[in-house]
């Protein structure tokens, strides 16, 4: 089990494995399809970010509405690929980490690998177990997107696994190809 | 002529709704249960313990299960004697959803004109309602909260006639080790099969409501289905595509006549934490 900090630094990315266990602690960020195409826009046109990107971890997630005396509603991972062509410039800006669920695409994964940046795994359709490592949770851009809105998540020991490297391994694949039974399919 | 008040398939929906996405059901959980018995991936078997406990929690709590309140979809029977006062059919199931989806903390995941503005409806409406004239005078609306995860990975294909049951296995085997993570296994298998392009598709998204303990009353599907559950779960896609024995807690066909020509064949998928609940008036 590691445990790290945000903002990450390219050093101690270096000796995480596919498949490490990783708690996280700090400031993370929310963005998902509607949010990364603005993200990106303002990056092309040198507009202000919604948050820095150095160091970062852009967890790909719509929370639920935040119920009453709750820090934060219903909390897990969407599918990552949608977010496939943005996520290499975000890395050559210096974001270091993604939290998501699924596979990546060729190009992510080089570019994790050329930036030094960390694709991670939490459990999807665990929202309401991953909602207990979320201390605090505020809309801090792009409100009109509703669920889609950018926001600044405290988290405490969130749990994460290590998908993709910065060697170029990759969970999934090593995964299914050691539970497959060939002689069937 | 049975007279049936809008304003109880509004409350009644809305209710619904909120109670689907926030206590899994019994049978679902049992599902799992049980295939922690056959999972042989230790990383597997503890991402299925932690999807029991999230159901725990969500339960507890009273938080959704998954952020992803999805989709409403409704079947809806509606008897030839039963006659609405108030509302439209339509609109008192999406006054129902409106409500449920704000007063349950749901998210509202909607967006209009898909293809240029997306813009989020708000309320989670509309529905994808579907309406059959049934005989008699009860109304019966069987509701799904549909994520967009598992829907994505879902599929459809016209096989040939020739290509017969294994050509549906073989398909079905396809779409999921495509899906492979995506759709957040282990999975239910909603498969259509028969009738036209559009009448599969609907039949398939009509099997993900059976529940898991629902055992087809045709011998020869059952089997079929069982053979079938066989395959998918020897792809080793495995909780949460990590790798693992389960990939799918259940597979469920639904099958309608069709021309000679054609054999259409239609997979939907469903995440582990299929959200579905009956209402009848």
């Amino acid at each position: 089990m590691v445990e790290l900090t945000t903002p990450l630094v390219s050093e101690e990315l270096k000796n995480l494995k596919t498949g490490d266990k990783v708690f996280l602690s700090g400031v993370i960020y929310t963005a998902r399809d509607a949010a990364h195409r603005r993200i990106v826009q303002a990056i092309e046109e040198k507009k202000p970010l919604p948050f820095p990107l150095r160091g970062s971890v852009i967890f790909y997630v719509g929370p639920t509405p935040t119920p009453p005396g709750k820090p934060v509603g219903s909390a897990g991972p969407t599918t990552s690929g949608r977010m496939d062509p943005f996520t290499p410039m975000l890395l050559r800006e210096g974001v270091k980490g993604f939290i998501g669920k699924g596979k990546r695409s060729l190009e992510v994964k080089e570019a994790l690998q050329r930036f030094g940046g960390i694709y991670f795994v939490a459990t999807g359709g665990a929202g309401a177990l991953l909602s207990h490592c979320i201390k605090t949770s505020e809309v801090i851009a792009y409100e009109d997107l509703g669920p889609e809105a950018v926001h600044r998540l405290e988290v405490e020991k969130f749990p994460v696994l290590v998908a993709n490297d910065i060697h170029g391994n990759d969970i999934f694949e090593q995964g299914i190809e050691k539970y497959r039974i060939p002689q069937r399919r | 002529m049975r007279e049936i008040d809008s304003r109880k398939i509004t409350d009644a929906v809305a209710e619904k709704l909120i109670e689907i996405n926030i206590d899994l059901d019994s049978s679902i959980c049992n599902a799992l249960k049980a295939s922690l018995e056959t999972e042989e991936s230790p990383l597997g078997e503890d991402l299925l313990q932690q999807l029991l406990e999230n159901s725990k929690i969500a339960a507890k709590e009273r938080l959704p299960i998954c952020q992803d309140t999805g989709v409403v979809v409704a079947f809806v029977e509606i008897g030839e004697n039963v006659r609405i006062k108030g509302m439209g059919l339509k609109e008192a199931i999406n006054a129902g959803v409106a409500r449920g989806y704000e007063e349950g903390y749901l998210r509202k995941s909607m967006v209009s004109d898909p293809i240029f503005k997306r813009i989020n409806t708000g309320n989670n409406t509309p529905a994808i309602i579907h309406t059959d004239l049934i005989s008699g005078d009860k109304l019966k609306i069987e509701v799904g909260a549909k994520g967009g995860g598992s829907e994505n990975m879902s599929q459809l294909k016209m096989l040939k006639p020739a290509d017969g049951p294994q050509g549906i296995i073989d398909f079905i085997c396809q779409v999921v080790e495509e899906a492979g993570p995506n759709p957040c296994p282990p999975l239910f298998i909603g498969v259509g099969v028969g009738g036209t392009m559009e009448k599969a598709a609907l039949l398939s998204k009509k099997a993900l409501f059976f529940r898991p303990d629902y055992r087809n009353p045709d011998p020869e599907l059952a089997q079929f289905e069982d053979q079938i559950l066989t395959e998918v779960n020897s792809l080793g896609v495995g909780p949460l595509g990590l790798g693992g024995r389960t990939t799918a807690l259940g597979v469920n066909i639904l099958t309608h006549s069709c021309h000679i020509a054609s054999l259409p064949v239609a997979v939907n998928l469903n995440c582990h934490a299929a959200r579905h609940g009956q209402i009848e008036l």
